[in-house]
């Protein structure tokens, strides 16, 4: 059982983005991606979850032996995809709390009502471990909330949805050490034997409070290095300035 | 039907208002309060005047002291306060000729009447049900309060079917005495062949709260003219709407917000959502007098874009002659962006549902805006009976 991409080239318009990205996240383990700005993280996660900028040009996603890239983008969450958003979208007039429980809803068979009292106490307990103040649930879907604040959110959502497969885009970023703790709180409360992810970070700092099982080096659309959890510090100590010089023979 | 006697007065002011009908002009594409408008609307040849309306009231229990009777009743009995309320001042909003109209035919509706310190609590419904067809009907809700009422008021206007065409020309008075809390509620839900002109006036006393709401689902047309006049100090007024038009509907907007004495303040938040071919026309005026300095009024018309071959117009308009005044209006015309539908999407929910989980937040910001809850349930009900139908 595992989130499988082999060999995935994808496009932007006319430019390559991804050239042949090869990774496997068997549940149960955390793994995750560094590399430099502009690598194609982002990419690799949009395209997974369904973002239709992309034309993935050859290579397969699979979750647990389902071909991925036939599904619907929403069909995909509802199979247990999640991505955490590097910049999540703000969506005006629609309150948090109705957000997420439409993203229920749309779990349950047709004719079954989510039970709202179960909804609620549910909701409240996770906004809790994530230290969020009650005022968040009839805010407008991340609008005017501030960078923390969204990424907070974010993983108030992956609690609430319990996925299987969890990819969380620099969820670090815009995060003091603080709310970083926190969110590393909720997400390891979350990792399990049944659950996959895939934390995808600029900086090591964030494995210090997720402490990933596998780390892997992206570069230029491709995975150049791979190791155990001791790569992000060697990264930490020398930068990404090996891709540069040629090194990756040596990896 | 049997009509009862009516006072002197009130029948010489009818037979006044059938010559003023008479008397004014058709509109035309010249009149700036028709600019945008559909004139082939008013075309009302082969309608008869009748009470082809059914009405059904449902009257909470009420303190002692209030009079909340049939219109036709409150002539009979309390013809003075009627007549010191009913239609005072003229529309200026472009309905002149269709006021007369209604004065002239007008026979049923409601009068509220809540003295001084008497406090309702829950709403008091009305409902129109348009029957027969090619009638016209002429509904009147006339709503008062005196110093320190409070008062809601519902009024829902719908058709006994789907197929008979025919048009509902309503006014509402609402006085809002000083220090009075009035909140009136329509929603309008007539059939697809039917037409309305509802022409709302309302008149803000000292340091009174006034809210009038209209929500605009059915007709094939609908015009609102909603006129909130500022009289006294510390007045406020939140004019407030949420429609839905869809198909080929067209609802044609035209608001005036009239400050009158200084310390005042008017909250207006139109929101339209339109499907397929839907036009909406919106004209709001900010009127600020001499004198009515320390003034905040507020004129927001929000579009929201269902389909791109909808139609929205906006007109926004001020004329300030005062000092210290906090004024502003705008108008905006979205869509709902990809990006918008791919997020929740991202998160399982399907994309008809995801629009409308949108369209339905869009609608709700201005509901919400009521604080009534009874009221908000009735209008968020209307909004999900529309809903359906898309
Ligand atoms: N929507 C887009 N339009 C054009 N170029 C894009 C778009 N998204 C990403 N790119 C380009 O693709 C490359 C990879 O971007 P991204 O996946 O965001 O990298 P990372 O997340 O590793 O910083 C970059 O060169 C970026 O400029
Ligand atoms: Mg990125």
């Amino acid at each position: 059982m595992s989130l499988v991409i082999k060999d995935l080239h994808a496009n932007i318009d006319e430019t390559q983005i991804l050239k042949g990205v090869n990774l496997e996240i068997p549940k149960g383990e955390v793994h995750a991606i560094m590399g430099p700005n502009g690598s194609g993280k982002s990419t690799l996660s949009k395209i997974i979850t369904g973002h239709d900028d992309y034309d993935v040009k050859s290579g397969t996603v699979t979750m647990d032996g389902v071909d991925l890239l036939e599904m619907d983008v929403d069909e995909r969450s509802r199979e247990g995809v999640f991505l955490a958003f590097q910049y999540p979208a703000e969506v005006p007039g629609v309150s948090n709390a109705n957000f997420i429980r439409a993203a229920l809803q749309a779990r349950l068979p047709d004719g079954e009502e989510l039970d709202a009292v179960a909804y609620y106490k549910n909701l409240y307990s996770k906004m809790d471990v994530l230290e969020m103040d009650r005022k968040f649930t009839s805010r407008a879907v991340n609008e005017g909330f501030s960078g923390g604040e969204k990424k907070r959110n974010e993983i108030l959502q992956m609690m609430m949805l319990e996925p299987k497969y969890c990819i969380l885009d620099e969820t670090d970023s815009g995060l003091d050490i603080d709310a970083l703790k926190i969110v590393a709180k909720g997400v390891n409360a979350m990792r399990s034997e049944e659950r996959g992810f895939l934390v995808i970070t600029h900086y090591q700092r964030l494995l210090d409070y997720i402490q990933p099982d596998h780390v892997h080096v992206m570069s230029d659309g491709q995975i150049v290095k791979s190791g155990g959890k001791d790569l992000a510090l060697e990264l930490e100590e020398s930068g990404y300035d090996f891709l540069k010089e040629g090194e990756l023979a040596n990896a | 039907m049997m009509t009862t006697t009516v006072p002197a007065w009130f029948a010489d002011l009818q037979d006044e208002a059938r010559a003023e009908y008479d008397t004014h002009p058709m509109p035309s594409r010249r009149d700036e309060t028709w600019r945008f408008g559909n004139l082939k609307q008013l075309d009302f040849g082969g309608y008869t005047p009748d009470e082809g309306s059914e009405i059904r009231f449902s009257i909470p229990e009420l303190p002692d002291g209030v009079i909340c009777v049939p219109f036709e009743e409150a002539l009979e009995k309390h013809s003075d306060l009627v007549q010191k309320y009913f239609m005072r001042n003229e529309p200026r909003l472009g309905s002149q000729k269709f006021a007369a109209l209604h004065k002239a035919n007008v026979k049923n509706g409601l009068f509220v009447y809540v003295p001084d310190n008497v406090q309702v609590e829950k709403p008091i419904e009305v409902s129109h049900v348009l029957k027969g067809s090619n009638k016209m009907t002429f509904p009147h809700t006339l709503v008062v309060t005196g110093k320190n009422a409070q008062v809601s008021v519902l009024d829902r206007f719908s058709s006994a079917n789907d197929d008979d065409a025919n048009i509902c020309i309503a006014v509402n008075d609402l006085i809002a005495g000083e220090g009075s809390r009035l909140t009136y509620c329509a929603i309008q839900e007539l059939n697809l062949v039917s037409r309305m002109i509802q022409i709302n006036e309302t008149s803000v006393g000292k340091d009174a709260t006034a809210k009038a709401f209209t929500m605009n689902s059915g007709a094939q047309w609908a015009r609102n003219e909603a006129l909130s006049i500022l009289e006294g100090e510390g007045a406020h007024s939140d004019m407030l709407s949420c429609s839905i038009p869809s198909g080929t509907q067209q609802f044609d907007q035209r608001t005036f917000q009239h400050h009158a004495a200084p310390h005042t303040n008017s909250d207006l938040l139109y929101k339209n959502s339109l499907y397929g071919n839907a036009k909406t026309v919106f004209s709001g005026l900010i009127l600020v007098d001499e004198g009515a300095h320390y003034t905040d009024a507020y004129q927001t018309c929000r579009n929201l874009m269902m389909d791109d071959t909808a139609e929205a117009n906006s007109m926004p308009g001020l004329e300030i002659n005062a000092d210290q005044v906090k004024c502003s209006h705008g108008s905006t015309s979205a869509t709902i962006s990809d990006e918008e539908i791919f997020y929740l999407r991202a998160r399982g929910i399907p994309p008809h549902k995801a629009r409308r989980l949108i369209a339905r937040g869009f609608s709700a910001e201005a509901v919400e805006k009521l604080g009534n809850e009874a009221l908000e349930d009735a209008v968020l009900e209307a909004v999900e009976r529309k809903f359906s139908t898309l």
